[in-house]
């Protein structure tokens, strides 16, 4: 929905539907849902809360839907972007022409902890740091999304796309039928061939292909399963992998195996203790060492957060305008770093206005969301940003537009983003649409799964819907979205294995 | 495949195939001490189940060394809910679970929901789930859930390595555990023991436990007595439970195993393949001369023993 209050018109056949299922129909459908990914065992655990450590995410049963002009516009900015972060990583461990040129500031990155020294001077293979990248988008109008933030590390919930696909499938197999529905499911397969695209020079034979986990309490494992699963490769452990002479062996029953390419979901810091974390036992010792000489590649390459730290996000459309000569196909969220003193006056003087956030926070804790906090909350969060001005951006409240949501008093708009997946190997590859999250509370901009988020599917629609009778759903979904209070910009996991 | 994998899958049979036998021996012990009189006798019978099961040292710890009144009441909760009793259902089902979680890729749908369901259904349990009357019942729930697995890993999974170290691993387990509940009654099969109701007894829940009380009149249509008792436990080829059976099928899993990863063979190999050949040619009136309790505590060890080999040999990544 926009934020004017209007329906726009990929949505029109889906007011009908509504309307014609019904509430109670609907709350079946949610329920069948639960039973579903239930039984399948898809579930996040959750660290901060007491009771059942593995949670299910909801999933709200009525899709967000993209028609195929509004995704092709989208793809690419998106690869537009892609390209950017990684000529970027390429320059800022390589000659560091853009610090020269005076667009990024030195300090910036050279105190930056997401910068690795390790990786100075070091091109990974096919000179891509960013295979998998999740970029964060909301919407604030027809034709207008804003990059809430890049995540260049180990983006995680393409699972949850992927299942929601096939759950809606199951319980909605009419309306697959009548619209055309741009299909998902190939995911894997582009990732495992991105992934063995990156193979060293030195593999003779089909490259070995891995998924390392941190292991089965990660909040993620259950995604890291999944993907190992659909793609057919081993699951592994850093204690199920050593190395010897420089090249990366698993522990298998019928002896030492090489392995060629790593997708790790594990951060730099754990993936080698005797290159990073001395003390951690979840990476594979020598790794790096062997990664260096060139014997097996990692995806995502390790100092690829320093892309998406959000000190640096500010600065993104510079970098495209500065290596790829363009101008920016999608927009910045406008960003105030409290560490500067004009922005820091600004930000503490409109503080009921913005949404303040940690620099480097994660999960959409630490953050406070200026129109709906107390004043004494404000207060709190103005003593903390005066303390440390550098651990603090902010950013304005944006218009943000709703999709229709299957809430307990029925059908009402919430907010969304959406996390488009882009895999960048030989070339770049998308599948379209990504990972819709939706607030769930009304009037909440927070939609990470562990603050009462939710997702949804995502339907890219391949051809227009049938034109839109004017219904009474319409009308409806004007008067509340009227009512609604301003919206700020929904907060998003980081990167991270957490996320 | 990988030595992890495979280490987790030998343990998600074998933790599954515990909960199971750890019910069976409840369910012949339950019904012995409805039996027993005086009570003492009764708390006996008790004791030694938790010998059996090998979780004696933290029952003493919990409830000490004397006959007290309530002593079935603990032993019945130690060997089901309690958490803290590694060999008890609840630490099994948790064990099965966190096992199969972890190579839950390398299992089918039916057989992570039949360990899924009785995880989720067993969280639900509270203490009125094993108080009288509702035992019984809890039992063969227990006894149905490791049977439903059992059917869904034979009935659904490809015959690869995955099958192969899950099906090691139960029947691994399936034989210490036939072992040990013919070693609970040793006393029974003893040459001195005297063939009265009471033996009769022991003799029946031996076969109840293994459910082969229908087969034992299948295979020698006559009157129980210890010896054929015990030949049916230890040397029948007929009996899916018995020693024999168990063996037979871990030294020709062994040997899967060995051919499928490289034709590589090790000490695990050497014993499987010993005891199934001193089982197979073994004669219940030479093992019951030595003394039977001599015999199974002896196949008790070297049970442990070869899962040691097994794990040297696949299980523990060696990087040779």
């Amino acid at each position: 929905m926009r934020a004017d209050g209007g329906i726009r018109s990929p949505y029109a056949e889906m007011a009908r539907f509504l309307e014609a299922t019904g509430q109670a129909a609907l709350d079946q459908k949610r329920r069948e849902a639960e039973v579903l990914f239930r039984r399948i065992g898809v579930t996040f655990a959750v660290y901060t809360e007491g009771g059942d450590p593995e949670r299910l995410i909801p999933f709200d049963v009525i899709p967000r839907i993209l028609s195929r002009a509004e995704w092709d516009r989208l793809a690419s900015g998106l690869e537009q972007r892609v390209r950017a972060l990684n000529a970027f990583l390429a320059d800022v461990y390589g000659p560091q022409e853009i610090i020269r040129a005076g667009r990024i500031p030195a300090e910036l990155i050279r105190g930056n902890e997401g910068f690795l020294p390790q990786m100075v001077g070091f091109t990974p293979p096919g000179g891509v740091y960013t295979v998998i990248s999740g970029i964060d988008l909301v919407r604030t109008g027809p034709d207008e999304f804003y990059v809430l933030e890049d995540n260049c590390r180990t983006p995680s919930g393409v699972s949850y796309m992927l299942e929601n696909r096939e759950a809606m499938m199951r319980l909605f197999p009419e309306a697959f039928t009548r619209h055309s529905i741009a299909p998902v499911s190939h995911y894997p397969e582009e990732l495992l061939e991105t992934l063995k695209s990156l193979a060293p020079a030195g593999c003779s034979g089909p490259p070995t292909v891995v998924v390392l986990t941190p292991g089965a309490y990660n909040s993620a494992y259950y995604e890291h399963s999944f993907l190992a699963d659909e793609m057919g490769v081993e699951l592994v452990e850093g204690a199920d992998l050593f190395v010897r002479d420089k090249i990366v062996y698993m522990r298998t029953t019928a002896g030492p195996r090489r392995v060629d390419v790593i997708y790790r979901r594990i951060d730099d810091d754990y993936l080698d203790p005797e290159a990073f974390r001395p003390d951690s036992a979840l990476g594979v010792p020598g790794l790096m060492a062997a990664y260096k000489a060139g014997n097996v590649a990692l995806a995502n390459a390790p100092g690829a957060g320093i892309a998406d730290d959000k000190a640096v996000y500010p600065y993104v459309p510079e970098m495209v305008r500065f290596y790829l000569k363009e101008e920016p196909l999608l927009s910045n969220v406008p960003t105030f770093m409290c560490e500067r003193d004009v922005d820091r006056d600004y930000v503490l003087s409109n503080l009921d206005k913005l949404v303040v956030k940690l620099a480097r926070g994660s999960g959409g804790y630490g953050m406070l969301v200026g129109p709906h906090a107390t004043q004494e909350q404000r207060d709190d969060f103005a003593a903390r940003i005066r303390a440390r001005p550098g651990d603090y951006i902010a950013q304005p409240t944006l218009a943000l537009s709703t999709v229709p949501t299957l809430c307990e008093s029925g059908v009402g708009p919430r907010h969304v983003d959406l996390r488009p997946f882009i895999l960048f190997g030989r070339s770049i590859r998308m599948v379209p649409g990504g990972l819709t999250r939706v607030a769930l509370r009304e009037g909440s901009l927070v939609v990470n799964s562990s603050q009462g988020g939710g997702t949804k599917d995502t339907w890219v629609l391949d051809e227009a819907a049938p034109p839109a009778g004017s219904s009474q759903s319409q009308s409806q979904s004007q008067s509340r979205a009227a009512a609604e209070p301003p919206p700020g910009p929904p907060a998003n996991d980081p990167a991270g294995g957490g996320s | 495949m990988l030595s992890r994998t495979a280490d987790s899958l030998f343990w998600l049979g074998r933790y599954s195939e515990r909960a199971g036998n750890v019910a069976r021996g409840l369910g012949a012990t339950l019904r012995m001490a409805l039996l027993a009189h005086p009570v003492s006798r009764a708390d006996s019978e008790w004791r030694a189940l938790i010998i059996a099961t090998g979780c004696e040292p933290g029952f003493r710890a919990l409830v000490g060394e004397t006959s007290q009144p309530g002593l079935q009441d603990e032993a019945v909760r130690w060997l089901t809910l309690d958490p803290a009793n590694p060999s008890g259902i609840a630490a099994c089902v948790e064990a099965a679970r966190r096992n199969g979680r972890t190579v839950r890729t390398a299992l089918t749908v039916d057989m992570w929901e039949a360990i899924n369901d009785t995880w989720i259904e067993f969280r639900r349990l509270d203490s009125s789930a094993i108080r009288g009357d509702r035992l019984p019942g809890f039992l063969d729930w227990v006894r149905s859930r490791t049977l439903l697995f059992n059917g869904a890993a034979a009935d659904t999974m490809l015959r690869d390595d995955a099958w192969r170290f899950c099906h090691l691993g139960t029947i691994l387990e399936r034989a210490d555990n036939t072992a040990r509940l013919l070693d609970v009654r040793h006393g029974a099969f003893a040459p001195d023991a005297a063939a009265d109701a009471a033996c009769y007894a022991q003799w029946q829940a031996v076969l109840r436990s293994v459910s082969a009380l229908r087969a034992f009149q299948h295979v020698y249509h006559a009157r129980l007595d210890p010896a054929r008792v015990a030949e049916l436990l230890i040397l029948r080829p007929e009996l899916p439970r018995s020693l024999l059976a168990c063996y037979r099928r871990v030294e020709s899993t062994l040997d899967v195993i060995a051919a499928a990863n490289g034709g590589q063979r090790g000490e695990c190999h050497r014993m499987a393949g010993a005891m199934h050949a001193r089982l197979r040619y073994g004669r219940i009136e030479s093992i019951l001369e030595g003394g039977l309790h001599d015999f199974l505590t002896g196949i008790i060890d070297q049970n442990i023993a070869l899962g040691q080999e097994i794990a040297q040999m696949y299980l523990s990544g060696r990087q040779m």
